[in-house]
């Protein structure tokens, strides 16, 4: 995996943009790893008796991939130090989502290079559903 | 703003009220396989031999792995006013890294209540907070969650 350097990022630069398309399958993984077994998820008569247009995914899974979008993006030495997510919109699997963002600020304190960035995942009409932020820290060259 | 707030006193005598702690291994195998199941293929999430090359010498945990350490239940169910309820977002905070083989004690309570007039009439913003602390004593993360609780038009009338 690429490392980014504090150096080499700048103001309004694009998060690499990371493409998801969740699986009812991926669903229930998810609902196993995570512990999160409501049925919204996984069962659709009982997500349609809850009013739901059928499952939907989890908003931590959405959550995960904002995460990926970061961690990715950073490379290994880079740490991830805040995560932020608004559930504005529910998504449906087989959707064509897209995470993406943009930094939006960039400062060194105490010696640590820190961005801050803009982040949300889209859907496949183009919507943010899931807004948020996300702040690392990543090394210096030379450090 | 509604002339009666639907914040009762009796609400607010579960603000930052702590569940019991519940502590977890973080187990290799749980993690990598948390790692699948989102997609993602970071070799620091579940390949040891590359991991232990990387800056923390081992696998660590996915950022939001933390969210299937659950809470415990509150010590007494806080008294949702309406029947419907949305999981409104999330902030993390990360101070220390999660490693496989860590021990994480997990603690929830809420820390904040507040109403708001929407388009889904009248709704309460939940806050938590919930705290994982490692086997050192060290404050690894935070994890805040707005669930917001909200009565349909329906239900209204």
């Amino acid at each position: 995996m690429a490392q980014l350097y504090y150096e080499d990022v700048n103001v309004g630069d694009e998060v690499t943009p990371l493409p998801k398309n969740a699986s009812s399958q991926q669903l229930v993984k998810y609902a196993g790893a995570s512990g999160d077994y409501y049925q919204i998820h996984y069962d659709d008569g009982f997500a349609r008796n809850n009013g739901l247009p059928g499952i939907i995914i989890h908003g931590a899974l959405k959550n995960a991939f904002l995460g990926q979008l970061v961690t990715d993006w950073m490379g290994p030495e880079g740490q991830l130090k805040k995560l932020s997510v608004s559930y504005r919109q529910m998504d449906l699997p087989n959707d064509d989502l897209v995470c993406k963002g943009n930094v939006t600020d960039k400062r060194v304190e105490d010696g640590v290079g820190i961005v801050e960035c803009e982040i949300a995942l889209h859907n496949g009409e183009g919507k943010a559903t899931t807004p948020g932020k996300a702040i690392v820290a990543l090394p210096m060259r030379g450090s | 703003m509604p002339d009666e707030s639907v914040i009762t006193d009796e609400m607010r005598s579960h603000l930052d009220v702590e569940s019991d702690p519940i502590t977890y291994d973080v187990e290799k195998g749980a993690v990598v396989k948390f790692a699948q199941a989102i997609g993602d293929t970071n070799p620091l999430f579940q390949d040891e031999p590359a991991a232990r090359n990387g800056p923390y010498g081992g696998i660590v945990a996915p950022p939001t792995f933390l969210r299937s350490l659950i809470a415990g239940e509150p010590k007494e169910e806080f008294p949702r006013p309406f029947p419907n309820n949305l999981d409104g977002g999330s902030e993390y905070e990360f101070f220390e890294p999660i490693r496989a083989g860590d021990r994480i004690t997990v603690t929830k309570a809420i820390v904040d209540l507040s109403e708001r007039q929407g388009r889904l009439g009248t709704m309460l913003f939940t806050t938590a907070e919930t705290r994982y602390v490692n086997q050192l004593g060290q404050l690894a993360a935070t994890q805040r969650t707005t669930g917001i609780s909200y009565a349909t038009p329906a239900e209204e009338e």
